[in-house]
């Protein structure tokens, strides 16, 4: 079976780590994720920007509208993910827009750049 | 990282939000940061303890508005005076907490504390040393050490901007979208000189003014969390991170200025420089240009360029006239020249700042930038005075240092001169 696993975190205090301490704590994490790298058991990694660089796309019965800021809602949850390549997030707007046009239900879709993406490591 | 840099760090990120309430409460900047003083104390009692509350800001806001409630009643006992006053609006502590989290007050709470310390009655100096003292919560000390002044004219500067402030009177009620347009243009003002601070007074990527810089843009992400679809914040946060991002490659070893088509691309911080875009790209979905987003759009075409002589100079060009329209001003007129000199070369570019000399006579760029075009018109002489006149208007050591050594280079072979100016 194949796992994702979603960090969440407080991001005023990730944002008032030094650089080094960000650092020290990007260093200590690779050193857990290359365990598993190297028996051929990790997927594609990602660390995303802080959420003040997302943009949401929301998506009601007939209309979507395009709000900045990151998804709000806990009424809605987390049923799947993307990782695609774009220009500019008006390209990554069409792509959501398309999903959400090709999906019935109601529904959000937050964009957010990537600060990190690592190609999976899995064993075929 | 260590449970007292945990609560250290929690307590630095939940201050706004913790000064800002309490500043509601109390209506008093001395009385709200003393109370959210005493919460620090206690927390740094209980929480290794009890474990870090879920969210420390509450828990901060709480604790402090209780001491400091049970402050002002001894206070008014001490002094009988009647209490009513103050505590009029304190009375419903039990419903305190869910009120606390309203968003919206959150939002106003922390505008307002930062707008108290961008008051525009205050000088560009003690509108950054109270926004480091009250909003960023750094000790007299370091702000002094910041600023390169000793303590106590730090304390003293303080002090003068905090009954500046009180004498101005704080205005509590919730403001209307145009009062909260301006107090966020005015914040956005005051964000960028404490960036600005850091920035100028820096010599070396290890420098304490690095600090400010940092602080700065944190204080623009905490401004874009509660604001996130105001463009030009966008607009100054990626301006500071871009310029920021340059910070390990701007000085040499010998803390000499190095220029931009000098440094070294690889040492810029390359994560910073993307979200940086990432900003600004959002921001242009507005088309609604500001000086901010300006800026942070021709900070970004020399972030882009691999290579100094990959930069778009046409597009620098061009920027800089829009920010010409927006907000005329001669020093942005100079810093067009820069892009004009690549563009047109080192005459267009002087005959564009020569009328700029009676206003930019006391400004160290204007000569730094004449001496260089003049030096590569082969001009030795008339250089040697720029540089000259730019060495006296040096406000620190990198700056002195790197025109000294224009002016050592000045000195060797007039054949090298001649050689450069093909380029």
């Amino acid at each position: 079976m194949l796992y994702a696993v979603f960090c969440y975190n407080q991001e005023d205090v990730t944002n008032a780590w030094t650089k080094e301490q960000d650092e020290k704590v990007m260093h200590d994490l690779l050193a857990v994720q290359s365990k598993y790298a190297e028996a051929g058991r990790l997927g594609p990694v990602a660390r995303l920007m802080p959420t003040t660089s997302a943009t949401t796309l929301r998506h009601s019965h007939s209309e979507t509208i395009v709000i900045d800021g990151p998804f709000a809602e806990t009424k809605e949850q987390l049923l799947g993910f993307y990782v695609i390549d774009c220009a500019s997030v008006d390209e990554a707007l069409d792509f959501a827009r398309d999903l959400s046009s090709a999906n019935p239900a109601a529904g959000s879709y937050e964009i957010r750049p990537l600060a990190i993406y690592k190609p999976s490591e899995l064993a075929s | 990282m260590t449970d007292t840099a945990w609560i250290d760090l929690a307590l630095v990120s939940a201050r706004p939000q913790a000064v800002g309430a309490l500043l509601r409460y109390f209506r008093n900047l001395d009385t709200a940061e003393e109370a959210f003083q005493e919460a620090c104390i206690r927390a740094l009692k209980t929480w290794p303890k009890s474990g870090p509350p879920r969210d420390p800001a509450a828990w901060l806001i709480f604790v402090g508005r209780n001491s400091g409630i049970d402050k002002v009643r001894r206070q008014s006992r001490e002094t009988a005076l009647p209490p009513e006053e103050i505590l009029s609006d304190l009375e419903d502590q039990e419903g305190a907490l869910a009120d606390q989290l309203d968003g919206s007050h959150y939002r106003d709470d922390i505008l307002r504390l930062l707008f108290v310390c961008s008051n525009p009655a205050l000088p560009a100096t003690q509108q950054i040393a109270l926004a480091l003292r009250i909003v960023s919560g750094l000790s007299v000390k370091q702000i002094a050490r910041a600023f390169l002044v000793s303590e106590a004219a730090m304390e003293q500067r303080i002090t003068r901007a905090k009954s500046r402030v009180a004498a101005a009177g704080l205005a509590f009620e919730t403001p209307d979208a145009a009062d909260r347009a301006d107090r966020l243009a005015a914040v956005a003002t005051m964000i960028y000189l404490v960036f600005n601070e850091g920035y100028s007074a820096m010599n070396g990527p290890e420098s304490v003014s690095a600090d400010l810089c940092q602080e700065a843009i944190r204080l623009g992400r905490l401004l874009l969390q509660l604001f996130p679809a105001e463009p030009e914040i966008m607009g100054l946060t990626a301006l500071m991170m871009i310029q920021h991002s340059r910070a390990r490659a701007r000085f040499d070893a010998d803390s000499a200025v190095i220029l931009l088509e000098d440094q070294d691309r690889g040492l810029w911080d390359r994560p910073l420089i993307d979200e940086a875009l990432a900003l600004i790209d959002k921001a242009m979905r507005y088309r609604q240009p500001g000086a901010y987003q300006i800026q942070a759009a021709i900070a970004a075409l020399h972030a882009r360029a691999e290579r100094a002589d990959e930069t778009d100079w046409a597009q620098i060009d061009l920027l800089y006239q829009a920010l010409e329209r927006l907000q005329p001003s001669p020093v942005i007129t100079l810093n067009r020249a820069v892009a004009v000199s690549k563009r047109k070369g080192p005459e267009a570019a002087l005959a564009m700042i020569e009328p700029l000399a009676d206003k930019l006579s006391g400004y160290f760029y204007f000569h730094g930038l004449s001496g260089h075009l003049l030096k590569q018109l082969g001009k030795v002489r008339e250089a040697r005075v720029a540089f000259d006149h730019a060495i006296a208007l040096a406000t620190n050591a990198a700056e002195c240092a790197y025109i000294r050594m224009q002016l050592d280079k000045l000195d060797e072979a007039p054949g090298i001169e001649l050689s450069e100016r093909k380029i």
